[in-house]
């Protein structure tokens, strides 16, 4: 007799067990509101410069803590990973920083994101440029998704070195005057190459594609891939032609060292010294100063850009609805975006801000980069940073690109003739729009 | 045993009522009991397995912006555009291609291992554990390596080419290098595995018939393959099944092998995106078009399926009708 209650009792534990397993797997994760520190996630991607400023904002409130993730990580790492976050309702930062390319894309459905104009934050519309400011906009301007963080004014950034090496002068004023235009940039390459330093003139023809196009399309037509209207034009924009047209001078002068962007070999070809110049957003100083290390300190210099102005790239921070600590996360995206938050960002790694009054404050107007051999960066990125004209960017902004740059590499590679690229760029483009 | 328990007669004639309750719910123990024992792996099963499947396939129905709030639906139109999107029979062809060039060495070497590790190898075990060795590395961490050993300009590959006077080959943007280069790396990790549980099959094999095929003259060689091959027959399905599923469903080592702008595309020209990339690519960064992906995984779904029964098919031919064999079945 006894066998069947310890049989049926095993049957019953085994039940409870699995009940127990399944809902312990579905529970847990909701840490209630707590009243001791919060802890704020600030989601980030390559490099902010917000250290100090976390230090000083922990300083001043006691009951919060703040975490940073996806410090130097790379954009097309950090995107996916945010968008999942924000779909599948959590695991997304209190704070995330979100690249202009991608704006666009949050801002077709905005109810991911806390509306900032909703916590007062309409005051702040004096503290930024203000094309900066529309575009953490909504398009029917109800809601405000995130607070203008950069802006990346470009130069030219170039090792001094390779410059000597190759006989060509190597001070900021006087390698500027080398290249008022781009097809002054490609002589200048040519006579680099000819010098035969072991070193290609630039890193990839895709960074310089991206750039001569966002200066060309702020300079003419405003828009770049896409009109205002939402239409495909990569076959009918003048600027994208025109940039795709320079690229291939630059391609066929053999000016560069084919190094995919943001690949391994990108970074160890800085730490190898195998170029001499890149198109330089203001960010990318810090980036470069990642890359190519401590050893290279005093080596590179910042000239201007060919053509005139341009802008790449430059950030927003924005507070998810999926977010436990809006209210906090709120008060510290504020402060990091306000002119002294920009300034001390720009201080600590460079990027550009986006708030006039940083840009006038004299830390900026007159700072140097000591990395980049104390170059007046303030002057080079800050003069004209007001009158940057910004580029529209489409819905599908970063599908389309992407297209349109690998029919760069392909050229870049040989793997296609100029010609066969441009039709690859326009079917391709066309289709990754439409998807 | 409960039925003997049961059909003892009673020692005091107790209440029938109670003794009839008491036998229903030993019925229904004997009954039921045994589906609330396996119920654990269905039920995990039902929320991990079936689940996923069923609302993969009911995304893939739909419109569905991997952000929007609105997902209309659309019927087998993700289904429609899909098989006529060449960039999907493109990364199909890659998936065949890395899976066939990575499959077919990788069973034979595995089988070739296992050989060896059978004979009387001093420090057998040690032998047979370091083939594992591979197995327990990180994949990112091996795909990262291997990114690396197989770069362009700084690779210890083509370093080595250039040493014995070879031209550099473009390991990433060269459709059948970079085949080539993933299946190093497929191989490099599974090999080792597969040969443990190909040996673990030979020791499961009668020592007796190897000496009988001794008797009849039969040499090392001419033993391995008329009787360690034939009766490693069901481990070789099983280790070509598991081969496939994985093979099929490369991600990590293309994935990491690629590094830069957009690697999902797997080369500028995807020249080694495979099928789960070309998934990704769409469901996630830079297209956000979860329908479209769900559509890529069903169909990947449905090729698994159907390579893994070409699998058993062929298999099942090529062991039938053996003479040796017939002696050998178990």
């Amino acid at each position: 007799m006894a066998v069947l209650p310890r049989r049926r009792l095993a049957a019953v534990a085994l039940a409870a067990t699995t009940a127990l397993l399944v809902t312990a797997g579905c529970g847990g994760g909701d840490d209630a509101e707590a009243d001791g520190p919060v802890t704020l996630t600030v989601d980030v991607f390559g490099q902010f410069g917000y250290d100090q400023l976390y230090q000083e904002y922990m300083a001043a409130h006691p009951d919060v803590k703040i975490v940073e993730r996806g410090t130097g990580s790379n954009l097309d790492e950090y995107s996916p990973k945010l968008t999942q976050w924000l779909a599948a309702g959590r695991g997304a930062g209190d704070i995330v920083a979100i690249e202009e390319g991608l704006l666009v894309e949050y801002k077709a459905n905005p109810g991911n994101f806390v509306n900032l104009l909703d916590h007062g934050a309409a005051d702040l519309k004096g503290n930024f440029l203000e094309w900066k400011w529309n575009a953490g906009l909504t398009a029917d301007g109800k809601q405000l998704i995130g607070l203008g963080t950069d802006v990346g004014g470009i130069a030219i950034c170039y090792r001094k070195d390779l410059f000597e090496k190759a006989g060509l002068p190597t001070e900021r004023d006087a390698v500027s005057k080398l290249w008022p235009t781009w097809q002054d940039y490609i002589a200048t390459g040519e006579k680099f190459v000819a010098a035969r330093t072991g070193a290609s003139f630039l890193d990839a023809a895709t960074n310089t594609f991206n750039t001569i196009l966002l200066q060309t399309a702020g300079n003419t037509t405003g828009y770049s891939y896409y009109d205002t209207n939402g239409n495909v034009v990569v076959d009918s924009n003048p600027a994208v032609r025109q940039a795709w047209d320079t690229t291939m001078d630059i391609i066929d002068s053999g000016l560069s060292g084919k190094y995919g962007s943001w690949s391994e070999e990108w970074v160890s070809a800085f730490k190898q010294t195998k170029f001499a110049t890149i198109a330089c957003p203001a960010w990318m100083t810090g980036v470069i100063e990642g890359n190519a290390g401590p050893a290279a300190k005093g080596k590179w210099d910042i000239a201007r850009v060919p053509g005139s102005g341009g802008n790449w790239g430059g950030s927003h921070l924005a507070v998810p609805k999926q977010s436990k600590h809006q209210a906090q996360a709120i008060e510290l995206a504020k402060f990091l975006t306000s002119a002294k938050g920009q300034i001390g960002a720009f201080k600590a790694k460079g990027p550009l801000p986006s708030s006039p009054q940083a840009l006038d404050d004299p830390a900026i107007a007159g700072s140097t980069n000591a990395y980049f051999s104390g170059a007046p960066v303030g002057a080079i990125f800050g003069t004209g940073a007001k009158s940057l004209k910004p580029v529209y960017m489409g819905p599908k902004n970063q599908a389309v690109r992407t297209e349109v740059e690998n029919a760069v590499r392909t050229v870049e590679l040989g793997q296609r003739s100029p010609a066969q690229g441009w039709t690859d760029a326009v079917t391709n483009a066309k289709k990754a729009a439409a998807k | 045993m409960t039925v003997q328990l049961d059909a003892r007669p009673p020692v005091a004639p107790a209440p029938g009522r109670q003794r009839r309750s008491s036998g229903r719910l030993s019925r229904l123990d004997t009954r039921y009991s045994p589906y609330l024992y396996i119920a654990p792996f269905f039920l995990l099963f039902a929320v991990f397995g079936v689940y996923p499947l069923a609302y993969t396939f009911w995304v893939s129905l739909h419109d569905w912006d991997l952000l929007g709030t609105d997902h209309p639906f659309v019927g087998a139109e993700n289904y429609t555009r899909l098989l006529a999107d060449v960039d999907f029979w493109h990364a199909l062809v890659n998936t065949l291609g890395i899976f066939v060039i990575s499959t077919v060495p990788q069973l034979l070497a595995a089988l070739w291992l296992a050989n060896l590790l059978n004979r009387g190898l001093r420090a057998r075990t040690g032998w047979r554990m370091a083939v594992l060795v591979p197995n327990v590395t990180s994949t990112a961490a091996v795909a990262i390596v291997f990114g690396v050993l197989f770069g362009r300009e700084f690779g210890m590959v083509n370093w080595l080419l250039d040493l014995v006077g070879m031209d550099a080959i473009e390991w990433k943007s060269n459709r059948f290098a970079s085949w080539v280069a993933i299946s190093a790396m497929v191989d490099w990790r599974w090999t080792g595995y597969n040969a443990l549980i190909l040996l673990a099959a030979m020791q499961a094999i009668p020592r007796d018939l190897y000496e009988a095929a001794a008797i009849d003259g039969a040499n090392r060689a001419r033993q391995f393959w008329s009787v360690t091959v034939p009766l490693l027959k069901p481990t070789i399905i099983f280790c070509t099944i598991i081969a496939t599923i994985g093979g099929l469903q490369l991600f990590t080592e293309p994935r990491m092998f690629h590094s830069g702008t957009n690697p999902i595309r797997g080369g500028p020209l995807r020249e080694s995106q495979t099928l789960t990339m070309y998934m990704f690519e769409n469901a996630f960064a830079p297209h956000y078009n979860f329908g479209y992906g769900s559509a890529v995984a069903w169909l990947l779904f449905a090729l698994i399926a159907l390579v893994a029964a070409v699998n058993v098919l062929v298999l099942r031919r090529l062991g039938g009708g053996a003479g040796p064999r017939k002696g050998a079945t178990r």
